[in-house]
């Protein structure tokens, strides 16, 4: 999941001050699960723009605010709001903001910014679980990630740096490779940890795309 | 050869001390620091951003120790250049005579004064290790083949005798030495009997072991230590000896004199790594009170 916090009202205000029509998207997906992008979230925001002088001309909470072709249907039967509109507020990630950027000639402001790609621990408590490196090293370490839960992204081992078990950067954090060490102890894989690890950046150059009907990756 | 490969394998008892660049231009405290120790010891380590501080490089004063004709080991964290930008200082350093190179996974960026900074740790000290045994080999992380002669580097790199738990570290030793480490220099050492534990398990991979002795202060510092830096732990007797002395200082040189006595006679280690941290003026006395 995508995970996305909203923005402070003073920043949003400040990207909104050429405009008065306002069009509210939000996205039925993370950010409804992260309280940034569902309906009441869209509520929200519409009572405080309202009550910082701008007109709503519409809103509508998208299925997947990411699905170009989804969003395009969506906007086009929000058109007369669209219209109306001389910007559009997007709640929902910054990929979301980007598809109805693509799609529209009016600005596009962010309500949110995106955080991480993480899992949703319980309700409202959400942890980073993925950088996007593109090369899953997860089959040697236990299924922890070392790119992720380790500060320092380390790739063959823990610095010297951890406290009684606990990361010197996030001191309320458990060290990522004390973790993966004593998972793949009892898993019986520690074998799996000898071998020199060296990331490869090469195949991270942005933008990356997939096209799986030629079944290329371009990177 | 490096006067510090040539002291391990002669079976002299090695000594290093270590002096931090100034976070300005002047570094001639340090070459005068350098030139006085000399004679005393086999290479002075150059720390390279120490505790994510923004500094000059250790590359800068490196090349001052060369020119000072003090035999340097050059720091070399994780933190700050890509492996490509480590590669580079690494034959910069080589063309001005650098040989002694310790590979660190460095401090992180939001510990330090620069906390904004990117923490790049392309690659950690397993890594960086690898990338200069390549160098040494004739060929970059790319596989690309150097021009000319390929550098003759003394590839070191940092040990924690008292991190727990002590098989995950002793793994990591290992790769270290797979990638060409040859010598270690411990974190600070005031406990010979859990440092002799460490030995027991450690001393069986090939390589030099230098025993880190940091000097303590006062009895706050050394609280303040066992507290705030990792690896260390001051037993409470030193503590007591500290607080109980007129002159803590003192008392802390003739603890780390004694310390490093004990390490020698006991024949717990290859040498000593002295990190005096800012007072540079004490590791001649350490020396002469340990006897070395």
């Amino acid at each position: 999941m995508i995970i996305t916090t909203k923005k402070p009202v003073e920043e949003l205000l400040n990207d909104l001050r050429d405009a008065k029509n306002v069009l509210l998207v939000g996205c039925g997906e993370c950010a409804t699960v992260c309280k940034t992008g569902g309906e009441a979230d869209v509520e929200e925001m519409r009572a405080i723009l309202e009550a910082n002088g701008k007109t709503i001309a519409g809103s509508f909470v998208s299925e997947t605010c990411c699905n170009a072709l989804l969003v395009k249907k969506e906007l086009k039967n929000a058109k007369d709001a669209l219209g109306a509109a001389d910007a559009i507020v997007s709640l929902s990630c910054g990929d979301g903001t980007q598809t109805l950027g693509d799609q529209v000639e009016i600005p596009v402001y962010p309500a949110n910014n995106t955080m991480f790609l993480g899992e949703v621990v319980r309700q409202g408590i959400f942890k980073e679980a993925c950088r996007f490196c593109g090369d899953c090293v997860l089959a040697n370490t236990g299924a922890i990630c070392p790119v992720t839960q380790c500060a320092k992204s380390l790739a063959n081992g823990p610095c010297g740096g951890s406290k009684e078990g606990h990361c010197e950067v996030n001191p309320e954090t458990p060290c990522a490779w004390i973790e993966i060490y004593e998972k793949v102890k009892k898993l019986g894989q520690v074998d799996r940890l000898a071998a020199l690890s060296t990331k490869a950046h090469g195949e991270n150059v942005f933008p990356r795309t997939i096209n799986l009907k030629d079944g290329t990756a371009k990177v | 050869m490096s006067n510090l490969q040539k002291a391990f394998e002669s079976g002299k008892f090695a000594v290093t001390a270590e002096t931090a660049p100034s976070k300005g231009i002047d570094l001639s405290h340090q070459v005068s620091i350098a030139v006085s120790l000399k004679d005393r010891v086999d290479a002075l380590n150059v720390t390279d951003f120490q505790s994510s501080s923004l500094k000059a490089s250790s590359y800068g004063l490196v090349i001052k120790l060369i020119q000072a004709g003090v035999e340097p080991v050059m720091q070399m964290t994780g933190r700050d250049r890509s492996r490509m930008a480590i590669q580079g200082d690494f034959l910069a350093a080589a063309a001005f005579g650098v040989e002694n190179l310790l590979a660190l996974t460095g401090d992180h960026t939001s510990v330090g004064d620069c906390p904004d900074s990117m923490p790049v740790f392309d690659l950690d000290s397993v890594g960086i290790l690898n990338a200069a045994t390549q160098l040494m080999n004739g060929v970059d992380n790319g596989g690309n083949a150097l021009v000319g002669d390929a550098p003759k580097f003394y590839l070191g790199a940092s040990l924690t005798p008292e991190y727990d738990p002590i098989e995950l570290h002793l793994m990591k030793m290992k790769k270290k030495i797979d990638a060409g480490a040859k010598f270690f220099q411990t974190q600070g050492v005031y406990s010979i009997e859990s440092y002799k534990r460490f030995m027991d398990l450690a001393s069986k991979y090939d390589c030099y072991i230098m025993a880190g002795i940091i000097p303590l202060k006062s009895a706050g510092a050394a609280r303040y230590m066992n507290k705030n830096v990792p690896g260390i732990n001051v037993p409470d007797d030193l503590i007591d000896r500290l607080k109980n002395s007129k002159k803590p200082v003192q008392e802390g040189i003739l603890i780390a004199a004694e310390t490093i006595a004990a390490l020698k006679e006991q024949e717990l280690c290859h040498g000593v790594h002295i990190m005096a941290i800012g007072a540079e003026e004490n590791v001649a006395p350490i020396m002469d009170a340990a006897g070395i």
